[in-house]
């Protein structure tokens, strides 16, 4: 049971973890000013659940383990987030998707995580809610206004859907460590998400005149520890100084 | 995004305090401009509410006329009110 609930609740955290990573890349490197504080704002939101949800993880691991040790001192095939997150930047486009794609999953499963037996983690569900329905508002409202913009956003948007939405199945399917945790009434049904999530998203999708591609061949792996070739560049950047000088603080 | 227009940001720090202005950003329209003064300018607690405004629909003065607009006030000290003496018991004057 414990090690299960700890497998969880690293599968929820290195979502945030590897997508905050991910967009704190862009800290100073923004298309605009504005866009590079909302976008590493986001980031700063993602690092700070995280956080919440680590420092849980670490005292339910005992043997003084820190937030810090499951963060940075993981090997990759321990790292549980799904593909979609640890995808690259890209165009802005394709970061604007990778966001678009993922809150609406977040939103959705932080909503019922709320609900959840486990205290703790329904009381981090509860705090997050207000950040993520920030996102989702923000990556949608860029997904309308590039495309159904000019002609040449409108196809740099449906190229980054068409790359990204094969990594989107992943988000529903269901690790062990999730299946036993949903039996003991803590873990989410992300099956039951799956329709409401389908609805939203392709809703904001078709109001942008874009469209969701016919995909029969879906990626999936992340969640097991199985990662894309992306996975090693971001861990060696994030690593980097905790594996150098070991132990060393700020 | 260098053809933005200019926005003016206004920001109430407290419910029934005033707006005050306290910057300017860039962005396509009026939501955006609202979005982004929120990521920009709201980060640490700043505000409660948000008002936006196109910079060209500011009317401002010319500072070349502040010789006739501001300074015949200047020797008007009698229009302050520190010519009174305020009991002890008025706070917040």
């Amino acid at each position: 049971m414990k090690e299960n609930l700890i497998k969880y609740i690293l599968g929820i955290a290195d979502n945030s973890l590897i997508l905050g990573q991910r967009l704190s890349e862009l800290c100073g490197h923004g298309p605009s000013l504005e866009t590079d504080i909302a976008l590493t704002n986001i980031s700063l939101d993602l690092l700070g659940q995280t956080r919440s949800y680590f420092q849980y993880a670490a005292k339910l691991k005992g043997e003084n383990t820190t937030e810090d040790d499951l963060a940075f001192l993981r090997k990759e095939r321990q790292y549980l987030n799904a593909l979609l997150v640890e995808q690259p930047n890209g165009d802005f486009a394709h970061t604007i998707v990778r966001q678009f794609l993922f809150d609406g999953f977040h939103l959705l499963f932080l909503e019922q995580l709320r609900t959840c037996a486990d205290t703790q983690l329904a009381a981090i569900a509860e705090k997050s809610i207000k950040e993520v329905k920030y996102h989702f508002r923000f990556s949608s409202e860029w997904v309308k206004r590039l495309g159904d913009g000019t002609e040449e956003s409108h196809e740099k948007m449906q190229v980054a859907i068409n790359d990204l939405w094969i990594f989107t199945n992943e988000l529903f399917l269901m690790t062990d460590a999730e299946t036993a945790m949903h039996r003991e009434g803590i873990g989410v049904d992300l099956e039951s998400l799956r329709a409401d999530y389908q609805e939203q998203i392709s809703e904001i999708v078709e109001e942008a005149t874009l469209q969701i591609p016919e995909t029969k061949y879906w990626q999936k792996g992340g969640k097991q520890g199985i990662h894309s070739e992306q996975m090693g560049y971001i861990l060696a950047d994030m690593q980097y100084m905790q594996r150098a000088y070991p132990n060393m603080q700020w | 995004m260098k053809n933005w227009p200019l926005w003016e940001v206004f920001i109430r720090s407290k419910n029934g305090l005033e707006h005050r202005h306290c910057g300017s950003l860039h962005a396509a329209d009026a939501n955006m401009a609202l979005e982004n003064a929120r990521d920009v300018y709201t980060r640490r607690m700043e505000g409660v509410s948000i008002w936006v405004v196109e910079s060209k629909h500011v009317v401002a003065s010319n500072p070349e006329n502040s010789g006739e607009l501001f300074e015949p006030a200047k020797d008007k000290v009698y229009r302050h009110p520190t010519f009174y003496d305020l009991p002890d018991e008025i706070k917040h004057m």
